[in-house]
């Protein structure tokens, strides 16, 4: 057991920390610091900047653009950047579809989509779920009929975050009816620019445009598109969502907000002072700073397990429970700090060309939508009630 | 001891219950948030006709002399149709200001016209360091020919825009976190002086920015008296908006159980689902305690004792808003991503109570409040 | 709507204090205040004065020595003796068994057993669980078999609270293995000097003698102790379940909330009473809160002549406050709550207390009360009933 870090580590959390503060625009840091949604352009200037420095995707093997860094030195990485107001990964190109790709894909997928992914160039969705598929997700019926050398594709996707932006998909659809439902699954990549796909906007209880209800009429894909094996796709999907529940344990993301927490707890009054001065706001801070300690514990000793070479199991599950009840935990008590300010709901405000006055404190306008955003974290990603039937099941064996 | 409505008020909530059936489905809801006024003036003449504007008004003065238990009725079935007329801002509240400090001429002039649906008031207290501290108060008044003159910020002064006269908090003795010294005056919305910035709330509701400068003011109630004016009418508000809390939570447990038996996935109605059973169950309780509360503020808010009138409106407050918390977020937990949507009720009966809370005082002040009593 | 206690509620209400006033010797009041270990001759004792005035048996019917109250009064009698710190009356005869014997019992049951409860005579005690049925208490074993004019009863009954001093038990048999278990189960009445039973103790995490296994090896049961019809126990226990848990928690929960202020503010937190501590006086006030909240879901429930749902769900929440509020006490004594000197908990103890006197208590009943939510239909049970019968999921 050892905590320390060496000399090396050392001097690396220093490169980084120069690089971000060097090199992180001013205008997307303030944008992070008020909590404002970051637009696409942005993440993708953010995205070039780590792209040239050879940043871009930590995780990834050096072949395919990855820094070959250990598990602690990609600790310290995240950690540095959360020392700054850096935007969120969008994890569907990172974090998903590309480690999936390198993993599983063919020669000609991986030159074709990753150097895209890496830089930033092709901004990709989910298409998983549907209206009657949701936790259920191998109920899927979304219908990919091969025809030639192309799928014939006929369905309808739902709750598709970033569809409207996306150049492409990665998508789950039913190829075969027979044997158990996950048994007929493929996996494919779409062209979002393909004739047939219909995006539709779906508002969320934050007034914004996350997701949409994408609808597939003959939508046409050629089978070189086909990730693996046919009637296969179940088992790269669950591959990837062990991924996607490790990155959501959101530690450096609930460092910001927490940080954010205190400034404008800092900011607002209370009985005449501080509200960070009042007794029982302090505490409940308090409680959330050791419940993110002992995430950001619990994420560490993922990490040497990953390090020592020792495979995750379903305990990975964890992470996603607990990272995402803390971001909910802590935008809650943002609002809170907030006082009436919470109330006024102007979404003017958080758009780039509005240079009028604030209402209340300029800090305000972006946390009731981030709350109310934050309610879908326990559900999406698998819910959080589907990680504990995972947990009761794959580790406690119940 | 008896928790029952009396023939006229089960009748009075029918006739509610009717109003929102027929006038506030959602469509006509989502309709009335996004136009000019933010509610709908026929609304308001209808609930005039209907008597409820009268209702908490005494009857020498145009009302019909209602109690707590009557405004709890109202208020419940509104909370269950998310009314968005400014009920609360201008009878309960306004109406409340004027019947317990109102000299008698105000009285007469203007409760008549309140019960007609001819006068709408708002309550102006907040200001930017006050939080929850309804004493905590900066704005000035300052005596100027034989009335006053007000200056200083107001923040989220809800449903101000719409209203003919607002009701403000200002100190005129006293510093500014002093319970002596502070004053109530009615001041006209077309005042010169006054200026307004008008925004919607996340509830779907409307506020305002006030900006005074040296704006006139009529007193209400007696100078100096506005603190002890403000603890009695702001904690009518609070027994009614509790009333208005257990409206929603009905509706949220309501829909949240019938669509869980709806819903299959793996096979079967989410409702087998043990786990989910228990949650319902646990949402079940939250409700049927704040029911209990509100009933216990009702009935006590007329108490004798200042103390144990306190204490219940305290009480009830911290209840209210760890039910409303609790059942609101599980409702969009339990209904997936479809409970994340702006087309489903549910999320919008989810934010009214989120932000019940934070009125008068979240469940922190109130836990502190009722600690010092 | 109206809250008020009529005039004759409160007249009521000056009777009650009165007679305990008059009749509950300080001694006895100061061991219950205290949380100290009571013997079968203080409950047999108070017992007796409540019956000597008439209200030891209320819910009763007249006849048999109850008495006609509104439901208020029954309320308001029910937490003034709780509130006056007298002895809790033990339920399992007068509360549990009576109602099933004077409901389903014959004329000669009646003559022979209410008296002896009401005179506090004939302790009884419940054997229901075995150690294979706990919640699912319909797959009982233990086994009675018809020869002539008697029942031979087999097998071993469980958590059978203070079967150690009781003459009798009642206890669910089966009798049949046909059809759903529910339906082969028979309700007995079994004298526990019968030969063949065997009571061994079973000592709990607290370190008190509350609970017992009773073993039956070929125990002769006459006949006459059936309740009602072979095979029909299930009716009656369900019926039975029902008064288990319609008790009012309201006035105990109020002392465990005067016994913890009245520490809170006898210890000390930087440099001032521990209930002046703003963190502290958050979760006593929180914890008030919490019990009017529940003081008026059971005023609502109030002459509820059918108490099925709102039974479970004052259970769960009144369990649930009685484990916080001992919890709160065992974190106000702080250190104190580590000492355990089993004596100190017997009234007459004459050593000087280690720490305040107060604090002893304060862990035994702390793990003692982990068992509320266990008994009587655990909680996760009655969350099971009302989701199947108010929400109807
Ligand atoms: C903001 C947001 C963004 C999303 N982005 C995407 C995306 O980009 N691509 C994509 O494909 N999908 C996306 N999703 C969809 C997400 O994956 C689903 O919402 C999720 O899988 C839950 O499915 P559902 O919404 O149909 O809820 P349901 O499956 O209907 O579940 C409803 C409730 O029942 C519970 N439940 C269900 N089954 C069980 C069980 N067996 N035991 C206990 N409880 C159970 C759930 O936890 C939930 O609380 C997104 C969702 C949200 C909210
Ligand atoms: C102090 C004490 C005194 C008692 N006195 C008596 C007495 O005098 N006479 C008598 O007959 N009995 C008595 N009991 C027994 C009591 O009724 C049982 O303990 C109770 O019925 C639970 O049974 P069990 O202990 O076998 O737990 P189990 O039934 O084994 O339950 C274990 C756990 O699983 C949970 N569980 C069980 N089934 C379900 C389900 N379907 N869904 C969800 N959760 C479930 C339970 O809630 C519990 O948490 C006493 C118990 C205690 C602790």
């Amino acid at each position: 057991m050892d905590l320390a870090f060496s000399d090396d580590d050392l001097a690396f959390r220093d490169e980084v920390r120069v690089f971000v503060k060097d090199n992180l625009p001013a205008d997307i840091a303030e944008s992070v610091r008020q909590g404002r949604a970051i637009d696409k352009p942005d993440i993708q200037r953010w995205q070039r900047i780590l792209f040239d420095q050879g940043w871009a995707a930590p995780g990834w093997p050096v072949e395919y653009g990855g820094t070959g860094w250990d598990a602690t030195k990609r600790y310290i990485f995240d950690e540095a950047m959360s020392e700054f107001d850096t935007p969120e990964t969008v994890p569907f190109g990172l974090l998903m579809v590309g480690p999936l790709i390198y993993t599983f894909g063919t020669d000609a997928q991986k030159e074709r989509f990753l150097p895209k992914i890496l830089n930033g160039e092709e901004w990709w969705c989910q298409g998983y779920s549907e209206p009657g598929a949701g936790s259920d997700l191998a109920s899927l019926q979304t219908k990919a009929v091969l025809d030639g050398d192309h799928y014939v594709v006929n369905g309808t996707k739902t709750w598709n975050s970033s569809a409207h932006i996306a150049d492409w998909t990665f998508t789950l659809v039913r190829t075969s009816s027979e044997g158990k439902q996950q048994e007929g699954i493929s996996f494919l990549l779409i062209d979002m620019k393909t004739p047939g796909i219909d995006p539709n906007p779906i508002v969320s209880i934050d007034g914004g445009h996350h997701f949409n209800m994408t609808y597939y009429t003959d939508v046409q894909v050629p089978v070189e598109n086909r990730i693996g094996e046919e009637n296969k796709g179940w088992t790269y999907a669950k591959y990837l969502l062990g991924h996607e529940r490790q990155s959501i344990s959101e530690v450096g993301l609930s460092k910001q907000r927490l940080r954010r927490l205190k400034s404008i707890a800092g900011e607002e009054r209370s009985d005449g002072e501080s509200l960070m001065d009042d007794k029982s706001f302090a505490k409940k801070v308090a409680e959330a700073e050791v419940l993110l300690t002992s995430h950001e514990y619990l994420n560490l000793r993922f990490l040497a397990e990953e390090a020592a070479g020792r495979p995750i199991g379903a305990e990975v599950s964890l992470l996603k429970i607990r990272g995402t009840e803390i971001r909910q935990q802590l935008t809650e008590l943002t609002i809170e700090a907030l006082g009436y300010y919470a109330a006024p709901f102007e979404l003017e405000q958080l758009t780039d060309g509005w240079n009028e006055p604030s209402i209340g404190p300029e800090y305000a306008a972006a946390q009731m939508p981030q709350y109310l955003f934050s309610r879908a974290a326990t559900i999406y990603g698998g819910s959080n009630e589907i990680q504990r039937n995972i947990i009761a099941k794959m580790v406690l064996g119940l | 001891m008896d928790f029952s409505l009396s023939e006229e008020q089960q009748l009075l909530k029918d006739s509610v219950q009717r109003f929102v059936r027929d006038e506030y489905v959602l469509e006509s809801r989502r309709k009335l948030v996004a136009s000019d006024t933010g509610y709908s003036e026929d609304n308001w003449a209808k609930m005039a006709e209907l008597g409820w504007l009268a209702m908490p008004l005494p009857e020498e003065f145009g009302g019909i002399g209602g109690g707590a238990v009557e405004t709890m009725v109202l208020m419940e079935e509104f909370g269950r149709g998310l009314v968005v007329e400014p009920y609360m801002s201008s009878i309960v509240i306004g109406g409340g200001f004027l019947v317990a400090g109102g000299s008698k001429e105000q009285k007469t002039e203007l409760l008549p016209k309140l019960a007609a649906g001819e006068l709408k008031l708002a309550f102006a207290y907040a200001e930017r360091q006050s939080r929850f501290d309804l004493n905590d108060v900066e704005c000035k008044a300052e005596k100027s020919g034989d009335g006053y003159s007000i200056s200083g910020h107001k923040g989220v002064v809800f449903h101000a825009a719409t209203a003919d006269k607002i009701v403000v908090s200002a100190r005129t003795s006293g510093g500014s976190r002093d319970a002596a010294g502070i004053t109530l005056f009615l001041i006209d919305n077309n005042s010169s002086g006054l200026t307004r910035r008008d925004y919607p709330t996340v509830d779907g509701l409307r506020a305002s920015e006030l900006e005074m400068d040296g704006v006139a003011g009529t007193v209400l109630g007696k100078v100096g008296g506005g603190a002890a004016l403000m603890d009695e009418v702001v904690g009518q508000a609070i027994a009614a908006i509790c009333a208005e809390a257990v409206g929603c939570m009905d509706v949220l447990q309501e829909t949240t159980n019938e669509y869980l038996k709806t819903r299959v996935q793996f096979g079967v109605p989410l409702s087998k689902f043990q786990v989910l059973q228990h949650r319902m169950v646990d949402m079940f309780m939250e409700c049927e305690q704040a029911r209990s509360m509100c009933y216990m503020v009702n009935l006590k808010i007329a108490d004798e004792d200042p103390t144990e009138r306190a204490k219940a409106v305290s009480a009830a407050k911290v209840q209210i808003g760890n039910s409303g918390r609790y059942v609101g977020q599980q409702s969009v937990q339990l209904h997936g991503g479809m409970g994340m949507t702006d087309e489903l009720h549910v999320g919008h009966y989810f934010k009214r109570l989120t932000m019940i809370d934070t009125m008068f005082g979240n469940k922190d002040h109130h836990l502190k409040r009722y600690a010092d009593l | 709507m109206d809250i008020q206690f009529r005039d004759g509620d409160l007249a009521f209400q000056a009777e009650v204090r009165q007679f305990i006033g008059e009749n509950l010797p300080a001694d006895l009041r100061d061991k219950v205040q205290h949380g100290l270990h009571l013997d079968k001759e203080d409950y047999v004792f108070w017992q007796r004065k409540l019956n000597e005035r008439g209200w030891f048996a209320p819910h009763w019917p007249v006849e048999l020595g109850g008495v006609e109250w509104r439901p208020t009064q029954h309320y308001i009698f029910q937490n003034e003796l709780v509130e006056g710190y007298c002895p809790p009356v033990m339920p399992f005869g007068v509360r549990m068994v009576a109602p099933v014997i004077f409901t389903y019992g014959s004329a000669e049951q009646k003559q022979r057993f209410l008296p002896g409860i009401l005179d506090s005579t004939a302790w009884w005690c419940q054997g229901y669980s075995e150690p294979g049925s706990g919640s699912d208490l319909a797959s009982l074993q233990t086994k009675a078999v018809r020869e002539g004019d008697h029942y031979i009863v087999n097998g071993t009954k469980t958590w059978t609270t203070l079967a150690q001093f009781s003459d009798w038990i009642f206890c669910l048999v089966r009798t049949s293995n046909q059809g759903k278990p529910q339906e082969g189960i028979s309700f007995l009445l079994i004298d526990m000097k019968s030969p063949g039973i065997e009571v061994t103790p079973i000592i709990t995490i607290d370190g008190s003698h509350e609970v017992n296994s009773v073993f039956f090896t070929d125990v002769r049961v006459p006949v006459e102790n059936l309740i009602g019809e072979e095979n029909d126990g299930w009716t009656y226990a369900k019926f039975l379940l029902l008064f288990e848990r319609s008790n009012s928690l309201t006035g105990g929960l109020k002392q465990q909330l005067h016994r913890l202020r009245t520490i809170a503010d006898q210890e000390r937190a930087n440099g001032a009473a521990l209930s002046a501590d703003p963190g502290f006086a958050a979760q006593l006030a929180d914890y008030e809160v919490q019990l009017r909240t529940y003081e008026f879901l059971e005023l609502r429930t109030l002459g509820n002549p059918n108490p099925g749902a709102e039974a479970s769900y004052l259970k769960i929440i009144g369990t649930d406050l009685q484990q916080l509020a001992s919890e709160l006490t065992l974190r106000a004594v702080a250190h104190y709550g580590n000492p355990y000197i089993r004596d100190a908990l017997v009234h007459g103890y004459n050593q000087p207390a280690v720490g305040p006197d107060y604090a002893a208590p304060a862990a035994p009943q702390y793990f003692n009360y982990r068992k509320t939510a266990i008994y009587a239909g655990s909680n996760e049970i009655q969350r099971n009933i009302l989701s199947k019968a108010v929400l109807g999921m």
